[in-house]
């Protein structure tokens, strides 16, 4: 039973911080920052080395480097950081104590260990195979097995995310529905589940594989399967940074969602459709109908996609709701000019929202288009458009929360406050920089990872266009640009950790809303706040969308004709 | 807030607003017309993958292609590096076929432009991506599998194959060539 030594009352906020659970966040939300810098340096590297001016790495560097930056920051970093925030949105936001903490370092021990190991065969540089792990492409048996490691260990977390849940049911610690972001973490353990049991079916008969145990592995059935786990954790990363969109805008501008009932349908959707979407990396695969491709890549008829475009309202539309509360009511605007751009909280969150919009949805729906892909697959365009989700959108939102779980849980100010309020803007332009020069590049008809565009070993010429090359170049600017950011973030965020000064009266006054919040929020307004300003811009990404998608479609009917 | 539990205990009895209702519902419908514009394509676009494709060993596929090599080979193409390829010109309508392999796209096909071929694609050990610059076609290449697609080269001259699929170090020089000649 919980014993009320291990809580303590967060001066902020008022909740009940259970001292254990607090403890596990520090420790995954320290792994994931450490991991972050180690994949990020490797991702620069990679970025040097594909500008053809500098071509940094040699090429057996240059595909461990890749493979190393792809686990570290897709798998390492986003993971522990999601197990921080599933702790943090289950104990901490329901008052409860945290089911089995012992089990919960059991978990962070076998990810760390799993990591380490898998760290440990890339760097060996005989498992340069990148995170995809291609069958028949053969990585050492350790590659493999510290994968599974990690994949158990955020098994387990999953687990006591859903054990807290029914800990605070059953000791009452909150009233009514649980609260939206916690909702929204569900979303991200429910898939995990899926995603984790589907990396189980393929990579434990790829491990016995390459033990010389299992004597073949097929490479479509591989691909097919990778990718239900490959694909829906990404949706796992959506259904995490979505929530913290709400969380931020909650704690920095006191907004509330405008729509419990909406913004919970949207999540709903992510649930029941988005496993579908593995079928977006097999579009041009042989032996796969085009019925079944149709079906699966729009996730039955884009009802996913549909979720995302609910949020992309609902999320932006909570805030103008909560500025214009606050008296920030002139023209379609003023709530977004007067909102707290230098509390990199906010920007950080801000920014995310946008990038996510503009730059990872639309071309994730435009290349996830069964034709489309023809001209698109394996192209540069296809880490242009994650950079744009997963780094420009997920990295950058939990950037921003990062600075609001410094003065909450480790308890502490922020140092170097004037490079903590550049940094998501360094960070957010450069990925979005590298998002769209990547997009553009794959446009162009540039192959991802590939070590020399200028083909100068090859046996055969040929030149990519001369604005390809010029991409390439932007895309080492604008890397560098996202790797000064990085580095401002881990030095903000563990400086402040070691020696920042307690977090007291005046952090909280900097970072979050110190309004009377619920109050107004819960009677002041009238049934249907209105939000011009967000409708105006949810106009502006819907035509972008729509002209996006039928420029693409003109791109492919220039093609040479197939059938 | 999105923190607490929501405000009202019967959130989900709450009516929507207009305008969330109407984005909803043109997302909605946007989505559903993207889906049959995916079905429409198939019919009424000149650019779809097809979906012919079978289990074939990797010595079935070299027997195959080899065949097409001895049969119409009309040059040998001399590398950089002195080494030959062999250049085949089939006839148009003709099965051809295209080898990926650790690095290499073989043999060099020359095409007539404006005539369909049936082009049959396979890999001998890992996995190639066929990437055809610049017209910018791209296809997964499996080994054990061949996709047989019917191309209409309506652009002549000189094509490459880009290998975009990573395939170990050697990648990056995995180059092919197909020449489209006028008839
Ligand atoms: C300083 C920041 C970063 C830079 C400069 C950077 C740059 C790059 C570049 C140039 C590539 C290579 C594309 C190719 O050759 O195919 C790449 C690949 C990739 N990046 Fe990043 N990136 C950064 C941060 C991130 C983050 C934060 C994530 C994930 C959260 C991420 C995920 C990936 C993944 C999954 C790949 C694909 C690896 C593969 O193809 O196997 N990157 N990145
Ligand atoms: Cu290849
Ligand atoms: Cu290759």
């Amino acid at each position: 039973m919980a014993n009320t030594e291990q809580f303590r009352t967060c001066p902020a906020t008022g909740l009940k911080v259970h001292l254990p659970a607090e403890r596990l966040i520090k420790a995954n939300a320290v792994a994931a920052v450490l991991f972050l810098a180690i994949g990020g340096l490797f991702g620069l590297g990679v970025a040097l080395t594909r500008w053809p001016a500098v071509h940094l790495l040699p090429a057996d560097w240059f595909y461990l480097a890749l493979t190393a930056h792809g686990l570290d920051v897709l798998v390492v970093w986003i993971i522990f950081f999601e197990v921080a925030l599933l702790y943090f949105a289950s104990a901490i936001l329901l008052n409860s104590r945290l089911a089995t903490p012992k089990m919960a370092w059991a978990a962070f021990a076998l990810m760390l260990v799993g990591a380490a190991v898998t760290n440990v065969a890339v760097l060996q540089g005989t498992s340069s195979v990148m995170f995809t792990s291609y069958a028949p492409m053969q990585a050492t048996p350790m590659y493999y097995a510290g994968i599974v490691l990690f994949a158990v260990g955020a098994l387990i977390a999953c687990f006591i995310f859903f054990g807290t849940l029914v800990v605070a049911k059953q000791e009452r610690t909150y009233e009514g529905s649980i609260p939206l972001v916690t909702f929204g973490a569900m979303t991200a353990a429910i898939i995990a589940v899926f995603t984790i049991a589907s990396g189980a079916i393929i990579l434990i008969p790829t491990l016995l594989w390459s033990l010389g145990l299992v004597s073949h592995i097929d490479s479509l059935m591989y691909r097919t399967v990778f990718w239900a786990f490959g694909h829906s954790s990404q949706q796992i990363n959506v259904a995490a940074h979505v929530s913290v969109w709400y969380a931020v805008g909650a704690l920095v501008l006191g907004a509330k969602p405008l729509s419990e009932k909406v913004s919970r349908g949207a999540f709903l959707l992510y649930i029941l459709f988005l496993q579908l979407a593995s079928a977006h990396h097999l579009l041009v695969d042989p032996g796969i109908s085009s019925e079944w491709k149709v079906f699966n890549t729009s996730y039955a008829i884009y009802l996913a996609v549909l979720g995302s475009m609910i949020h992309g309202m609902s999320v932006p539309g909570a805030m103008e709701a909560a500025q214009r509360r606050h008296g920030y009511t002139n023209g379609l605007f003023e709530w977004l000019r007067k909102a707290p751009w230098g509390n990199p909280a906010f920007s950080g969150m801000f920014l995310s929202v946008i990038f996510f919009g503009f730059l990872g949805g639309i071309s994730g729906v435009v290349m996830g288009t069964e034709q489309i892909n023809l001209i698109i697959h394996n192209t540069l365009y296809v880490p242009g458009h994650f950079h744009g989700t997963v780094v420009a959108g997920t990295t950058l939102a939990f950037m921003a929360i990062t600075y609001l779980v410094v003065p909450l849980i480790f308890r502490k100010d922020l140092v170097l406050k004037g490079w903590a309020r550049l940094q998501p803007y360094l960070f957010g332009i450069g990925a979005a920089g590298i998002s769209l020069f990547m997009m553009g590049a794959g446009t162009l008809g540039v192959s991802r990872r590939h070590w020399d565009i200028t083909f100068s070993d090859a046996p055969l010429p040929f030149d990519y266009p001369g604005a390809a090359f010029l991409m390439m170049g932007l895309n080492g600017i604008f890397a560098i640009l996202a790797s000064i950011g990085g580095i401002m973030f881990i030095v903000v965020i563990v400086g402040s950790i070691l020696f920042g000064k307690p977090a007291g009266e005046q952090t909280f006054k900097e970072l979050l809303f110190t309004g009377e919040a619920s109050a107004v929020g819960k009677h002041g307004s009238e049934e249907h706040p209105k939000v011009p300003g967000t409708l105006a811009l949810v106009a502006v990404f819907f035509v972008s969308f729509v002209l996006y998608y039928f420029v693409n479609w003109k791109y492919l009917s220039e093609i040479w004709p197939l059938r | 807030m999105a923190l607490t539990p929501p405000d009202q205990a019967l959130w989900w009895k709450r009516p929507l607003s207009r305008a969330e209702l109407g984005w909803i519902t043109i997302a909605f419908l946007w989505g559903l017309f993207m889906f049959f514009f995916m079905i429409y394509w198939h019919g009424a676009g000149k650019q779809n993958l097809s979906n012919e494709a079978y289990r074939i060993s990797a010595e079935k596929f070299t027997a195959r292609t080899q065949a097409m090599v001895d049969k119409y080979k009309v040059r040998d193409y001399e590398t950089k590096q002195g080494v030959k390829i062999p250049v085949v010109h089939p006839p148009a309508g003709e099965d051809v076929y295209l080898i990926g392999r650790l690095w290499q796209w073989w043999p060099i096909l020359e095409l007539e432009k404006d005539q369909s071929y049936r082009l049959h694609i396979s890999s001998l050990d890992w996995l190639h991506g066929f990437s055809l610059q610049p017209v910018n076609i791209n296809i997964e290449i499996h080994p054990g599998y061949e996709i047989v697609l019917t191309v209409t080269p309506d652009t002549s001259g000189e094509f490459t194959i880009v290998c975009n699929e990573y395939c170990g170090i050697g990648h990056h020089t995995m180059l092919g060539k197909i020449f489209v000649v006028e008839q």
